[in-house]
């Protein structure tokens, strides 16, 4: 559950579009075997599940059973390298947000990919999201008329134990590191997929909000599309890119970030 | 045949023509409802939210976001004249209802038709609250996209109208929501007239992969 408290903390930014990194740096080559297991883990989260379908086509497509298949084979494709995978959900179930987030947050070095189908968009592209820096509530009262005492002003409640992350605002300490996994991913899914944005987009995603790491939403278009098949089709370059960007990503996350682990007492 | 049978007979042809013209005339009544009457959504929002009209109203254009014609994924401002208050809650209340009924095509719409504002207010610090019907998050399209192109469409038609909000807060039927359709976190606020949180540079990586 959320505590009353913090939700007035985390002020959301309008969606902004962020430049794509100044040097692209995602080798172009195919990513090489690992000989020895890399130092982090990859959360994949297929969205959704069990009674809850995510987006449904009208052709019958539904995003619970597409993300579930996309991130058995993105499974793959990292364990291949070396790389530790665990899923969120491996059968048609639907954790809760909370749920998802403990499987990346009793982790130490995690890195927490959100996997989606979308409604809309334009069919065969991909997006990337990342949290938004919060902003801190107006400093000084506007003057103007209005409903004034109808509701008292929020007021952010602080954090009684300095140096612990709060459960609900876990991924705070993360974001830029979010923020450039979000851009290493978008480059590489521009390149695989033509006509998705050259830029992640910070977007305040609920799921992305009480992880403890660095953690994006990738959102694929779309259930609109009239045959299964064209989904599927796009699981393999998704893959390859999803393993490109986190193999770039790795030097300048386990080397400098540190772990999950620590949560202010009672904030869960 | 007998005489009684000729008799029903004739009774029943009878009302068989009768029938055939009811039938008819029924027909023409329902089409005619289809094509004139208000939609269930604007009947619906007639009662719920009637058109607001305050002492101040003058006719103003107002910049409305809708989807841009002919795109899944991005806005585009729209300016149409609106009876426009001076007051910024009834303006904004104008503005929002505006926003969900007069989208140019229904492919251009980021609200549900059915969806109607039911209360808004202004804090004195700038914050907005709108407090929208079931229907707004029962039938938004699911998707990260799409949830926020709803969020943005809000945002940035009361930031071209109402300049005293600084952010917004989005309630369900009163309630505060963990998410707007699934994805889009209702939690929090969302900026209005804020400049955005600065974006911090990107780091240049420190090595490339083995």
């Amino acid at each position: 559950m959320i505590a009353a408290g913090a939700l007035l903390a985390h002020a959301v930014a309008a969606p902004q579009t962020i430049p794509p990194p100044a040097a692209p740096t995602a080798p172009a080559a195919a990513p090489t075997t690992a000989a020895v297991t890399a130092p982090f883990i990859v959360i994949l989260d297929p969205a959704h599940g069990g009674a809850d379908p995510g987006a449904h086509g009208s052709t019958g497509i539904n995003e619970s059973d597409v993300v579930l298949s996309f991130a058995r084979q993105i499974r793959s494709a990292l364990q291949v390298q070396g790389i530790s995978v665990l899923l969120t959900r491996d059968a048609d179930i639907d954790p809760s947000f909370d749920d998802r987030s403990a499987v990346a947050n009793a982790r130490d070095h995690a890195i927490f990919v959100s996997l989606h189908i979308s409604s809309t968009g334009i069919p065969g592209t991909v997006r990337v999201y990342s949290l938004p820096i919060a902003t801190p509530p107006p400093a000084a009262p506007a003057t103007m008329p209005s409903a004034a005492g109808l509701l008292p002003p929020p007021v952010a409640e602080a954090n009684p134990h300095p140096g612990l992350r709060t459960w609900d605002n876990a991924q705070d300490s993360f974001l830029d590191l979010s923020l450039r996994l979000a851009q290493l991913l978008q480059t590489q899914l521009t390149q695989n997929f033509r006509g998705s944005p050259p830029a992640p987009a910070l977007v305040a995603v609920r799921q992305l909000r009480t992880i403890a790491a660095p953690a994006v939403a990738i959102e694929v278009s779309s259930v609109s599309v009239a045959d299964r098949r064209q989904l599927d089709a796009m699981a393999g370059p998704l893959s390859d890119a999803i393993v490109h960007a986190v193999i770039s990503f790795e030097p300048s996350y386990v080397s400098g970030a540190g772990s999950a682990s620590a949560f202010a007492a009672g904030a869960h | 045949m007998s005489r009684r049978w000729a008799i029903a007979t004739l009774i029943l042809a009878v009302l068989v023509v009768a029938g055939v013209y009811e039938f008819r005339a029924l027909r023409r009544h329902v089409s005619q409802l289809s094509t004139e009457g208000p939609s269930d959504a604007e009947a619906r929002r007639d009662v719920v939210a009637p058109q607001i009209s305050t002492p101040t109203d003058v006719l103003a254009p107002a910049q409305m976001f809708w989807l841009a014609p002919g795109s899944a994924d991005a806005l585009a401002p729209v300016t149409i004249q609106l009876s426009l208050s001076t007051d910024p809650v009834q303006r904004s209340k104008q503005v929002i209802a505006a926003l969900i009924a007069q989208s140019p095509t229904p492919a251009q719409r980021t609200l549900p038709a059915d969806a109607t504002l039911l209360q808004f207010y202004i804090l004195p610090d700038g914050t907005a609250i709108a407090d929208f019907s079931d229907e707004l998050a029962n039938e938004t399209p699911s998707g990260i996209l799409s949830e926020q192109l709803t969020v943005d469409s809000i945002t940035r038609t009361l930031a071209a109208s109402i300049h005293s909000i600084a952010r917004l807060k989005i309630l369900i039927h009163g309630q505060e929501s963990d998410t707007l359709a699934g994805h889009v976190d209702l939690t929090g606020f969302f900026a209005v007239n804020t400049p955005p949180a600065p974006v911090p540079a990107p780091t240049p990586p420190a090595t490339t992969a083995p």
